[in-house]
């Protein structure tokens, strides 16, 4: 690695060759605002088209501005960041950016949590001097998860970035030129008529509000404030170690007994954890597999918790539909358990039954929409709010939330292990169907609980685990692109796995298009992992089987597990769709 | 929802086995976008959004990005053309020779605006950038035949040698 010589603000230093000015300046703690930078290199993917031009600097021996993203160093490089010119170009630069956005920041879902408008206040703008026409789009309200409002588009390209060589699923490009240029689908189409897979990246890396999630928030209130309507609610497990950061808390930051309180204080019928529905997937999903691997039906198995997964398999690879797991995801069964065994035990009217469910995720809200997801037209899961809009609803509240006691989530539904917990990170799902299909398949007490071979961030893992006779083949991938790598060298024969487990976002749900915005900081996803697999640790039951409310379940009212009642309530099929 | 034609099928299928014989013999399909969607637009007449998904497929591209890469040339039509279309050129040369004239004669005569299709679908007119024959200016082409020295006088003559049917072409 040859290292180059340069200067920044007067400081002399050395940096590798293929170093960019504004990593070279951060080195020296020169800061340089940016805007449609994005580096998320630890899960693949660096923003750096250089579109906004906000981060440019001046170069010795340069008429022109450089934009410091994009800029590489060369030997003897003299880079003066805060400069007059500098600083001129700057604002003049997001003065032309703000000339056509709109104003409405005090109604804006962004407001205070919006990149742009950090911005201006960080550059101090006080007037726009660029004057003229802004831009009129309609709304784009056609999907149950994404709105995209053109208007707010400052063309960054993150979104296309993270769509197309992230999650390569391509939905998103810019069309047109000039002044009529934005970033959509394919002829403008509406987003429900793509193949998109509502996995909300773009959402999670957009700077402003053009691309958000679809508000659900009123229609919880209005639920809570009918008297008749007996409310519930289930938290995934990627939401608790989150959703402190909304509160000034560290990322990581173990906040379940506290979202609890808070959801009891906000009126709840019933709190319940959806880390029960996993347990109650993998009770499932462990004898599918078992199944399989007995009576020799399809292999792989794919894990299909994972809504956008879900869209993404159906859309890309329509052909392969009998290969996923026909289970329905967590939030789903807890939904339909919710609206049979609970409803029946409560002597509630299911009409008046509303199951809410917060997802660290965007996808869900579409998934619960799914036709395939609904019984005598009565929704498993009715509503779905992001982390993001859940914190918004504890503060609309008042409730503050970093003083709240600790309180335990309602039983019959509420009750969960450690391998449910670890269900929010990628590896947790098929580390918690490996504990339970391991004591299934071989009959045997299993001593180590932990596989640390299926952790980790990398974006596709592999490992044997030895269950009885079978060396289990299990394939991990997190992050769609990973996902596709791996189902092709499946389809050329070139890889073989028993079971894989998918999850769309980098990281798995920690990552998700609901949580708290990273604003490009992967250090908070990691630390949110880490808490993940602490909450494991400190679970006494660890294995989805030993769940005792979860066998009351079956032993009450399912019957056999994978056996025709759980097929009816618990199972689930797809739709082939095309790839536009 | 949008109401955009993506059904592939209403393509005429002869003209799409000519596109595929263009794409077949191209040794990287994925990176020659530009040139065929210039050969569809030729082989059309203007590339509509199912020829787009078509083209995406057979290049085993996005539909996004075609969609991207045809939305920005101005050069390529998403609205079907003229039998004739007449491309005056408004390069330097040309502009500096009166070729505005020439066009505001042409929309005149056939009473038609830039880059629509004339109400007896025989003609569009659209500007374009230097073709190159700038000895000749002011030029006009209409199809691939070059007029030069182009003033407004002959712009009715040169549009009605194309206005019989028997010399449509």
């Amino acid at each position: 690695m040859s290292m180059v010589n340069i200067v920044i603000n007067g400081i002399d230093l050395q940096v590798p060759k293929g170093t960019t000015v504004l990593d070279a300046a951060k080195e020296v703690g020169v800061h340089i605002p940016t805007l449609c930078h994005l580096d998320l290199h630890d899960f693949g993917v660096v923003n750096k088209v250089a579109s906004c031009r906000v981060c440019v600097v001046e170069v010795q021996g340069r008429a022109a501005l450089a934009p410091s993203c994009a800029e590489m160093v060369y030997e003897g490089m003299v880079v003066n960041t805060d400069s007059l010119k500098a600083i001129n170009a700057r604002r003049n630069n997001l003065e032309l950016l703000l000339s056509n956005h709109p104003f409405d920041c005090l109604v804006c879902t962004k407001n205070l949590d919006c990149e742009l408008q950090s911005l201006a206040e960080e550059l101090n703008i006080r007037e726009i001097h660029a004057v003229g026409e802004k831009m009129d789009y309609p709304l784009d309200k056609s999907s149950n998860a994404i709105v995209k409002d053109p208007n707010k588009c400052v063309m960054c390209r993150r979104c296309e970035t993270m769509c197309n060589e992230v999650q390569t699923v391509g939905v998103l490009s810019g069309l047109n030129r000039g002044f009529g240029a934005v970033v959509a689908p394919a002829f403008n189409l509406d987003m429900a008529e793509t193949s998109c897979t509502y996995c909300g990246q773009c959402v999670a890396v957009c700077p402003t509000a053009a691309l958000t999630e679809r508000i659900d928030l009123p229609k919880v209130w209005r639920a809570l404030s009918r008297e008749r309507e007996h409310v519930v609610v289930q938290v995934a497990p990627a939401v608790r170690v989150a959703i402190g950061e909304m509160f000034g808390m560290e990322p990581g930051t173990i906040s379940t007994g506290k979202l609890v309180t808070a959801l009891k204080r906000l009126g709840f019928n019933a709190v319940f954890d959806t880390n029960f529905g996993a347990d109650l997937t993998i009770m499932e999903e462990a004898r599918e597999l078992a199944h399989r691997l007995e009576h020799g039906g399809t292999l792989p198995m794919l894990t299909s918790c994972c809504p956008a997964w879900v869209k993404f398999f159906e859309h890309q690879f329509p052909e392969m539909l009998d290969v996923p797991s026909s289970c329905k995801s967590p939030q789903t069964m807890l939904g339909a358990i919710a609206k049979s065994y609970y409803a029946e035990k409560m002597n509630l009217d299911v009409k008046n039954l509303k199951v809410v469910s917060i997802m660290p995720c965007v996808a869900k809200k579409a998934e619960s929409a799914r036709p395939e997801l609904s019984k005598e037209h009565e929704l498993n899961v009715d509503f779905v709010l992001s982390t993001r809009e859940f914190g918004h609803m504890i503060k609309e509240a008042g409730i503050d939330f970093a003083k709240l006691p600790d309180t335990e989530f309602d039983s019959i539904l509420g009750e969960s292990t450690g391998a449910a917990a670890i269900f929010g990170t990628t590896g947790g799902v098929i580390e918690a169907a490996t504990r339970t299909a391991y004591e299934l398949i071989t009959g045997e007490n299993l001593e180590k609980i932990d596989f640390e071979d299926l952790r980790g961030l990398d974006g596709i893992r592999e490992a044997s685990v030895k269950v009885g006779d079978i060396d289990l083949k299990i394939g991990i991938a997190h992050g769609l692109g990973n996902a596709r790598k791996l189902l092709e060298s499946i389809q050329k024969g070139e890889a073989f796995y028993h079971a894989i487990e998918i999850m769309a976002c980098p990281g798995g749900c920690i990552g998700g298009g609901g949580q708290p915005y990273h604003h490009g900081d992967a250090e908070i996803i990691k630390k949110r992992q880490k808490a993940i697999y602490e909450i494991d640790k400190n679970t006494p039951r660890r294995k989805s089987h030993e769940n005792e409310m979860v066998l009351k379940l079956y032993e009450e009212y399912l019957g056999e597990p994978y056996g025709k009642k759980a097929h009816d309530l618990l199972h689930t099929c797809y739709t082939p769709g095309e790839k536009i | 929802m949008s109401n955009v034609n993506l059904n592939m099928n209403e393509l005429d299928q002869e003209k799409l086995r000519e596109l595929d014989g263009y794409i077949e013999k191209l040794e990287d399909p994925k990176g020659s976008l530009i040139n065929v969607l210039h050969r569809a637009q030729h082989i059309f007449g203007y590339i509509p959004h199912n020829l787009q998904l078509y083209v995406s497929r057979q290049l085993g591209l996005d539909a996004a990005r075609v969609s991207g890469v045809v939305s920005f040339y101005s050069y390529f039509s998403e609205k079907p053309t003229g039998k004739n279309v007449i491309s005056v050129c408004m390069g330097t040369a040309c502009y500096v020779k009166g070729a505005e004239k020439v066009l505001k004669k042409c929309l005149e005569v056939l009473d038609v605006k830039k880059n629509e299709i004339s109400k007896d679908g025989l003609f569009t007119i659209r500007d374009v950038r230097c073709i190159g024959a700038c000895g000749l200016a002011p030029v006009l082409t209409v199809g691939e035949k070059v007029y030069g020295h182009v003033s407004e006088d002959m712009v009715e003559d040169i549009l009605n040698k194309y206005r019989g049917d028997e010399n449509a072409n």
